[in-house]
């Protein structure tokens, strides 16, 4: 298993927050390190010893046959599996340095920070305009009505929705297409202006341009954003991600550099995955 | 026969079967409402809703009890609905998933069934005795309340459990505390499921009588409540007192009490299938 510190070199991408090291490899600050990681739903171990480091404003993809954890895994970075009740975590969770399992981290905040996006898209059964300046309200982030509207608007337009409902804000978001409505996920997960972003399968309930349109912002995206991707789709992980990361079993079998996961994985297992032989 | 024919067959006997059910149901009700409206229809005026009781049975009205069920009931609301809804609520999202919350389930859904002449028991000792309310609008009202409570408890829980997690999921994730998500996304979605619960619930206590004889509200009043601590009676207390009557005339009066009485339920659940739509969208 490679960490993000490796010592090749990352192919230019623009947008790329990096540094160079004193010994001239290029290094990623990282955003997300976690440390021994296991979970438990009640006696049932659904993760084991994971540790990785997952670099600032990149796109890290994970990968894996169903039921490996990746879902798990990613809920375990906004402590959103908190919820489940009879759960259990091992190992530490660090977001710039701070431990998200500690005592003075409160979920709450934790989850302004790192956003998530969900498989199926789940707007409010409210409208659109709501939907985007719910998050904004009950963080108190927008101090006035002009200024819930220019964020709001803000937020449509990084998500690439903006054009497609500007003129029916107050229209119910249920009406919207199953890829509009998940861009509006996307729009109101923005909104709080997170640092991290959780997807898990955010476009596998898409066609294919709707599928195209999440892949193009999630691009844009991390030029501001550490994003986080869970996607079942290969060709996915190959074009939108830096990194990928490959779980099997509970267990994160190899991480490595995108480009290299898919020419030449260390792991055997990795292999045949991406492979297709199985999964 | 084929297995084709046989499955054929089986269909049309299941579906006459369900039809003949419903139409027997039906018919009875039909029998019902003919008989009472028949009977009383006749008597419907507006001297007979703005009439005290009498003991002519042709210058008897309905007025103090409707008056005196339109008190109860509003305040039965009043007190019921909130602490139901407050009930469920923390049942459903704050008390958790284990044995005891499994226990307290079961035992509201057992204080449903509890007949409510029981109610009446504790309404009296509890409410008319030891809080000294007396015969009062308001020890009526505390009465049905506790004999609403359940249903109210069990059908907002009902409506609160049926909303989707993705809904709260996707709230928590914004940043929302438990409390916010249950205010500004759980209940409104609810809302709908909740308001259905409390109207049939009250429409169930609105038809009571065995309580509300038991606290000793009054079967002769002439005269309106005037405050939650007038001595009062209802619809139905009066319609039984006329239907005990051995003259013919108020058997008459009996069957018009009760066309109010369906008059006024129908309201009601108009009233909650029109909040009903109002809230789907
Ligand atoms: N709420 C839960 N309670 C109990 N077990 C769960 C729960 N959620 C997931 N699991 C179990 O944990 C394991 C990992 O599930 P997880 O959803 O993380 O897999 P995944 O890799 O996301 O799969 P998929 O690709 O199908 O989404 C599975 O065996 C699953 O059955
Ligand atoms: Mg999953």
């Amino acid at each position: 298993m490679t960490t993000v510190d490796s010592d090749t070199a990352i192919p230019s991408l623009a947008g790329v927050a990096s540094l160079v090291s004193e010994r001239g490899t290029v290094e990623t600050p990282t955003k997300v390190d976690v440390r021994g990681l296991s979970f438990y739903y009640g006696d049932m171990r659904a993760l084991e010893d994971v540790s990785i480091q997952i670099p600032e404003k990149q796109v890290t993809a994970f990968i894996g046959p169903s039921g490996c954890g990746k879902s798990t895994f990613l809920r375990t970075l906004n402590r959103m599996n908190d919820i489940i009740p009879g759960v259990r975590v091992t190992g530490t969770v660090l977001i710039d340095g701070k431990d998200i399992y500690g005592a003075s981290t409160d979920p709450v905040t934790l989850r302004q920070h790192v956003g998530m996006v969900f498989q199926k898209s789940n707007p409010f059964p409210k409208s659109i305009f709501e939907n985007v300046a719910y998050g904004l309200r009950i963080n108190g982030l927008a101090a006035s009505k002009t200024e819930l509207a220019d964020r709001v608007e803000t937020s449509l337009r990084a998500a690439a929705l903006w054009d497609e409902v500007k003129d029916r804000l107050s229209a119910s978001a249920l009406a919207l297409s199953g890829g509009q409505q998940q861009r509006l996920c996307i729009a109101r997960a923005l909104a709080v202006e997170p640092e991290v972003l959780l997807m898990d399968e955010p476009a596998s309930a898409l066609d294919p341009i709707a599928t195209q349109h999440i892949e193009e912002l999630v691009f844009q995206l991390k030029t501001n954003y550490t994003i986080v991707i869970v996607t079942h789709n290969m060709q996915q992980a190959a074009r939108v991600s830096d990194r990928t990361a490959f779980f099997w079993l509970g267990k994160l079998i190899e991480f490595d550099l995108t480009s290299r996961m898919f020419t030449a994985p260390t792991a055997k297992l990795t292999e045949d995955y991406v492979t297709g032989r199985f999964g | 026969m084929t297995r084709r024919q046989r499955n054929h067959w089986l269909d049309l006997a299941l579906h006459g079967a369900g039809l003949g059910a419903t139409l027997l149901g039906l018919g009875v009700l039909a029998a019902l409402l003919f008989d009472i409206f028949s009977d009383g229809f006749g008597r419907i005026s507006w001297d007979f809703l703005t009439s005290f009781p009498s003991r002519r049975a042709e210058n008897a009205g309905i007025y103090a009890a409707l008056l005196g069920t339109l008190w109860v009931i509003t305040l039965t609301a009043m007190l019921a609905v909130p602490v139901g809804i407050g009930a469920a609520i923390y049942l459903e999202e704050y008390g958790g998933r284990g044995r005891w919350s499994r226990i307290v389930e079961i035992n509201i859904a057992n204080l449903a069934g509890v007949p409510s002449v029981i109610y009446g028991l504790l309404g009296l000792g509890l409410f008319v005795r030891t809080l000294a309310l007396g015969r009062s609008v308001i020890a009526g009202a505390a009465t049905l309340a506790l004999l609403a409570l359940p249903v109210v408890i069990l059908s907002s829980r009902e409506a609160l459990r049926a909303v989707s997690p993705a809904l709260r999921e996707a709230s928590y994730a914004l940043g929302a505390t438990k409390w916010q998500t249950i205010w500004h996304q759980v209940l409104p979605v609810a809302l709908p499921g909740i308001l259905t619960g409390m109207i049939l619930a009250l429409s169930r206590t609105m038809g009571e009588t065995a309580p509300l004889i038991t606290i000793g509200a009054l079967t002769y009043v002439p005269f309106a409540p005037d405050g939650i601590w007038s001595p009062f009676t209802v619809l139905p207390i009066q319609v039984f007192n006329w239907v005990s009557r051995p003259q013919e005339a108020f058997l008459a009066n009996a069957a018009a009490g009760i066309i109010v009485l369906l008059a006024l339920l129908l309201v009601m659940n108009g009233f909650a299938a029109w909040l009903r739509d109002r809230y789907q969208h």
